[in-house]
């Protein structure tokens, strides 16, 4: 274990890890949905190493489109919990336990 | 790993590492952003050293511009008087407990990759290529892209479409005017609950 690349697998894990445990630990909507944001970042970070690993351009591809669809994931996420808001006013997310119109 | 890779990588490795541990730690939405706005440059910086200049790009353009900006509009937008954000903390039980799956999550991740492999496995011609200065230009990486890649770059656009209709028909205004009022009583409750 001597390559940048291997380094890199474990940052990536080590980043993940912290991704699920404010995912578990935090209650604040928002900043539950920056630890996904992070997971989806450690994600990314993986597909770069090993295309490094492998010298060659497709895990980069797959890492661009992932950041499309995480911005894409952000919006519509962000809008989920704008109306949330909108209509409960309520900051837990153990009070947002049910949709209802 | 050269020395000029190990000088680069572990400080800014380090660096992503205090940010993530600080948006989770950090009592104050605005303080979390700001703490996942480090831990995206430290990883835009770690992108460069794994030879994507591209992607470090993106990440600083993408990640630390535009979806932090919508991050922080959005705890911004819902600051309100009567709101507390400070007490959005799990039970100390809860929060004890997901800790140790995540550190047992995570050695078991570790003893895979290690088990596996991955570590003794030497990298295929990267560093090589690296030397001679020579891997992954960036229009073989536009070549790729625009070629073999077409149809999910065109989803892509696709999704990022309808991904912003969707935002822009969720958040419209009510129409309905007993939704304010239900609001209004449900803001005032929450605070007396707070006091």
């Amino acid at each position: 274990m001597n390559d940048i690349v291997d380094y890199s697998v474990v940052l990536s894990l080590l980043l993940f890890s912290i991704g699920i445990l404010g995912v578990i630990v935090r209650r604040h909507p928002i900043v539950m949905f920056m630890a996904i944001e992070l997971m989806l970042n450690a994600g990314n970070l993986l597909f770069i190493a090993f295309a490094r690993h492998l010298a060659e351009v497709n895990g980069q591809i797959y890492a661009l489109i992932m950041m499309a669809v995480a911005a894409a994931e952000v919006a519509v996420g962000l809008a989920i919990i704008v109306a949330l808001y909108k209509y409960r006013a309520e900051v837990d997310v153990d009070a947002i336990s049910a949709f209802k119109g | 790993m050269s020395l000029l890779e190990a000088l680069t990588f572990f400080p800014l490795a380090i660096l992503a590492v205090i940010g993530a541990v600080g948006m989770v730690v950090a009592r104050n939405p605005v303080h979390s952003a700001l703490f996942l706005i480090l831990n995206f440059f430290a990883l835009a910086g770690i992108f460069l050293t794994l030879l994507a200049p591209l992607l470090a790009v993106l990440q600083v353009i993408v990640y630390a511009g535009a979806i932090m900006v919508l991050f922080l509009y959005a705890v911004f937008f819902f600051i309100q008087p009567g709101q507390r954000f400070t007490l959005a903390y799990s039970l100390p039980a809860q929060a004890l407990l997901g800790s140790l799956v995540i550190i047992v999550l995570f050695t078991l991740m570790l003893y895979t990759l290690y088990r596996g492999s991955l570590f003794s496995v030497p990298s295929i011609g990267a560093a090589e290529s690296f030397k001679r200065g020579e891997i992954f230009p960036i229009n073989a990486f536009g070549s790729v892209l625009f070629s073999r890649y077409l149809l999910p770059f065109e989803l892509t656009s696709l999704l990022l479409l309808s991904a912003m209709i969707g935002a822009v028909v969720m958040t419209r205004a009510p129409r309905n005017k007993n939704i304010l009022q239900k609001k209004g009583i449900t803001t005032e409750a929450q605070g007396s609950k707070d006091e």
